[in-house]
């Protein structure tokens, strides 16, 4: 019988795909592609918003969507209708997480050549998305009114890995015991450095501000 | 279901190690797990124990899993405390300044191979 040998390996399992992010990441600079993870509880209103950011930001920059919230094409095929740039959606065979290798091959399967910015439509979960890096350039998430103001203390890790919060349905406000002053200082909290940007993708209120802000980041990138 | 995507992980980073070291065969390997690391035990072997039927270096191996436990560490009283039993606020002075000292691990600590 063979002698069993003890091997001492030490190595972080999330490090694994910390690898595949960090090379994404670089050949997206390289390409000059903008990816932009966005994350969300399901139903916060990605797919709304992602339409009216896109349908007033389109006509500068070129756009594209990788859609993974759910395993149907329903989320592609509504952007493809609303605003006619280009939308893959990938399947994730029910991960409720999308990692740097499946986000790879996504923007692979895209072969947009010439698009400035990617827009991964990450599994609506505020857990596992926030735990695997997806390589983007930036993680943005949206929060919607309804869900309230103290999920950055229940989601701690999904606020701190955000650059930018979205608060959509700011039109039901006035329903919802929803307190803007409260929100900010608990995102703050877990991330001081995290720009907030309130919304209503269905009035359209506050797209401007939001679309601004992707120009920035956009021209910031060259 | 995040427990299978990460066994993908773990069979890969395995599999080179067994490779370099010229291992003919993988007979288990040891994880070090954190209390909240969001990775449940029993769902984790269960997965290993499907997806290394798949790899003829590793089909008997067997997952051996310890437990690190979630500790976290107050700024404002500089005091540790278990943070199942008590959360984000310090038991000790009931700041909310606090942060996962350990506990979200996902580690690889060794293989034994033959
Ligand atoms: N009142 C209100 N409803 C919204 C708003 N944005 C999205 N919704 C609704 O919320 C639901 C989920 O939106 P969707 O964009 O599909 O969310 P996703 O699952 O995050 O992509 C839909 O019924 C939307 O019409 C908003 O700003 N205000
Ligand atoms: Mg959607
Ligand atoms: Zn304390």
């Amino acid at each position: 019988m063979d002698k069993v040998r003890v091997i001492e390996v030490k190595q972080s399992v999330f490090a694994h795909n910390d690898q595949d992010a960090a090379e994404l990441r670089a050949q997206l600079k390289e390409k000059g592609i903008y990816l932009m993870n966005l994350m969300s509880a399901p139903g916060s209103g990605k797919t709304t918003t992602l339409t009216k950011l896109i349908n007033s930001i389109k006509d500068e920059i070129k756009v594209a969507v990788m859609e993974a919230d759910i395993d149907s094409d329903v989320d592609a095929i509504t952007i493809a209708e609303k605003t006619g740039v280009k939308s893959i959606q990938l399947h994730t065979g029910g991960m409720c997480h999308l990692d740097a290798e499946m986000t790879r091959q996504g923007v692979e399967g895209l072969q947009a050549g010439d698009v400035d910015l990617i827009i991964l439509e990450n599994v609506g979960n505020l857990v596992c998305p926030a735990e695997f890096d997806t390589g983007a350039t930036k993680n943005v998430m949206i929060l919607s009114v309804p869900e309230g103001h103290d999920k950055p203390l229940k989601y701690p890790l999904m606020f701190s890995v955000c650059d930018l919060v979205i608060i959509n349905k700011i039109d039901v406000m006035p329903y919802f015991d929803f307190d803007m002053d409260k929100v900010t200082e608990y995102v703050h909290m877990r991330n001081p450095k995290a720009e907030i940007i309130p919304i209503s993708a269905k009035t359209g209120e506050g797209i401007d501000v939001l679309a601004q802000w992707v120009r920035k980041e956009i021209k910031g990138e060259e | 279901m995040h427990e299978l995507g990460v066994v993908f992980y773990v069979i890969d980073d395995v599999k080179k190690v067994a490779i370099e070291n010229n291992a003919e065969e993988v007979k288990s390997v040891t994880i070090q797990l954190g209390e909240v690391s969001g990775v449940v035990p029993h769902l984790l072997e269960d997965c290993w124990n499907w997806a290394v039927k798949k790899h003829d270096i590793m089909k008997e191996c067997v997952m051996k899993i310890e437990q690190i436990d979630a500790v976290t560490y107050c700024e404002d009283c500089k005091q540790y405390y278990p943070t199942m039993q008590y959360g984000r606020t310090c038991p000790y002075c009931q700041s909310p300044n606090t942060y996962l000292h350990t506990g979200n691990e996902f580690l690889i600590k060794e293989i034994e191979i033959t």
